[in-house]
């Protein structure tokens, strides 16, 4: 019985890593092919650090996510203490509803309603062409709020509100008292709905292909119009560089896990860190 | 006594004052864009109303068929593979299940487009899989461009959206609940099928709309490993959007996508009972 768990465990895993392993592969293939191996190289490496059209893609892509991420948590974490601090249950309900419809609607239907309204508002100013930068980074701080607000209500939920009276009878300002005990108490959910809107944001491209102006590309997008022709292994050296880049990070993050996980001897909760 | 009646109405205000931002933000960018979505389904080029788009999306019935019957086939081919895949998982030890967790979630990391063309590299008609069946003296079978390579990239590419809920749900459950099914004279047969499966419920449902939306509303997937033959919804409203322009059309098929989704979740919010918490 162990052992044939063990297995299809071991087969699942084979078919989730298959289509990484062929990418890995072929960005060291010597030929442009992407099926045929025909010997080790660089040479798409050195290719790829020298193309500065993907680099340019991959600097706007970081900046893309950086700058909506940002922006995201924010406004994301303002208003989570908004909602939290609510009276009115009803009002409560209807913004939590409204939250929740990027996460319910498909990509592609939040991209197509939000490239319809920035259209339709450029007719309304009489342009022909709205979409640009600014229209992209709209639709990823659209998209990237729900996550953040998510993430930091459960944490204000956990809080004692006590001590932010504590604090105010103690002397505090409000913004004080907010500063030192509410905040530190919900920090780990900011960060961590900062660092999902970052990959989401990073990774994003049915919505970012609709609200897209001709002015600015990242990656998914450039990764988008080469898959439409043949993709040469230069893409595929880039995607092996991410790849490793983020198994580094994750393993790292892990160990760091473990180890509080030892020093605190299993507290289940922290096993749900990304 | 004082601080408090004087705080009552300044949090009220307060709260208005932080929320004030946001409200404004999604009213324009998650709530008018859904209104403009319906008018534009509603409406010709002109901005005339007419119903010729919603009438016009019968011509699309075997596309809207397709793309119900391939996602509901590939949100249950990936619960199927999922439900011991996570069972087992939580059979291991602690630093083996993060382990797992870790090598589940890492490839999501990776960009679907490039995922999804390295199995078109592997399924085509040069690939991987038929240079090894001619290698061995077979003939190569043509597996692009099939509904079963389509399926396949669904399952493929959504299946961590299926373990992850159903691991996080099935790793909370009190191991004193199975002790006392045994207690109770209970096998392990009975024991999955009485306790471990309602209890894991939450997970399945959310596990399931995470894969079916969307597999739903894919145009990658389809493009890529249907060779462009497969044509689903979301390709339908790609063509109409990028390429003829057709803007009325291109929101009619996603007003019909957001009803399809509704209904969906509809129905299988009624078969968890009510008070079940969807945990994502």
């Amino acid at each position: 019985m162990k052992t044939a768990q063990r297995v299809y465990t071991a087969l699942i895993f084979i078919l989730i890593y298959a289509p990484l392993a062929v990418m890995i592969l072929f960005s060291f293939n010597s030929t442009s092919s992407t099926s045929v191996f025909a010997g080790l190289s660089f040479k798409w490496y050195r290719e790829l650090f020298s193309n500065s059209d993907t680099l340019e893609a991959l600097k706007n892509t970081l900046l893309l996510a950086f700058v909506s991420s940002i922006a995201a948590t924010l406004l994301g974490t303002v208003t989570a203490v908004g909602i939290y601090r609510m009276r009115s249950r009803v009002t409560r309900e209807i913004i939590k509803s409204v939250t929740n419809i990027p996460m319910m609607n498909p990509d592609i239907v939040t991209g197509v309603s939000l490239m319809l309204l920035f259209v339709f508002v450029g007719r309304l100013l009489g342009r022909t062409n709205t979409l640009s930068f600014w229209t992209l980074l709209i639709s990823h701080i659209t998209f990237n709020l729900p996550y953040v607000i998510l993430n930091v209500l459960p944490k204000l939920r956990q809080t004692d509100r006590h001590l932010h009276e504590a604090a105010l009878d103690l002397g505090c300002s409000p913004v004080e008292a907010f500063m030192k005990v509410t905040l530190p108490a919900i920090r780990s959910g900011i960060v961590s709905g900062l660092l999902m809107a970052f990959t989401l944001s990073l990774d994003d491209f049915i919505i970012s292909y609709y609200t897209v102006g001709a002015d600015f590309q990242t990656l998914p997008l450039k990764i988008y119009a080469m898959t439409k022709k043949t993709v040469k292994p230069d893409m595929y050296a880039l995607s092996s560089v991410i790849f490793f880049t983020i198994l580094i990070l994750l393993m790292l993050i892990n160990m760091a896990g473990m180890r509080s996980d030892n020093n605190s001897n299993g507290s289940k909760k922290s096993k749900k860190k990304v | 006594m004082n601080k408090r009646t004087h705080s009552a109405p300044r949090r009220r205000g307060l709260s208005f004052l932080l929320d004030a931002p946001y409200v404004l933000w999604s009213a324009l960018f998650i709530v008018i864009p859904l209104v403009i979505v319906v008018f534009y389904s509603f409406t010709d080029a002109e901005d005339n109303f007419t119903f010729e788009n919603i009438s016009a999306i019968s011509n699309y019935g075997t596309t809207i068929r397709i793309s119900i019957e391939y996602s509901v086939i590939a949100t249950l081919i990936t619960l199927v593979i999922s439900y011991p895949f996570a069972y087992f998982m939580t059979k291991t030890s602690a630093n083996a299940q993060r382990t797992q967790m870790l090598l589940v979630m890492l490839p999501m990391w990776m960009n679907l487009l490039i995922r999804t063309y390295a199995w078109m590299n592997i399924l085509e008609k040069n690939g991987i899989i038929n240079r090894f069946i001619m290698l061995l003296g077979g003939d190569p079978l043509k597996l692009l461009g099939t509904p079963a390579a389509v399926i396949f990239g669904m399952v493929y590419n959504y299946l961590p959206y299926m373990i992850l809920p159903i691991y996080t749900v099935m790793s909370k459950l009190d191991p004193s609940l199975l002790d006392a099914a045994s207690d109770l004279g209970s096998n392990a047969f009975q024991r999955i099928l009485r306790v471990i499966f309602p209890l894991s419920v939450p997970g399945v449902v959310s596990g399931v709309a995470m894969v079916f939306v969307p597999s739903i509303s894919t145009f990658y997937i389809s493009q890529k490993l249907g060779s462009g033959k497969i044509l689903l919804i979301g390709d339908t409203v790609e063509r109409f959007i990028k390429t003829s322009y057709n803007y009325n059309m291109g929101a009619a098929l996603s007003l019909l996508l957001m009803v399809i989704i509704l209904v969906c979740m509809f129905v299988m919010n009624r078969f968890s009972s009510d008070d079940e918490e969807i945990v994502v």
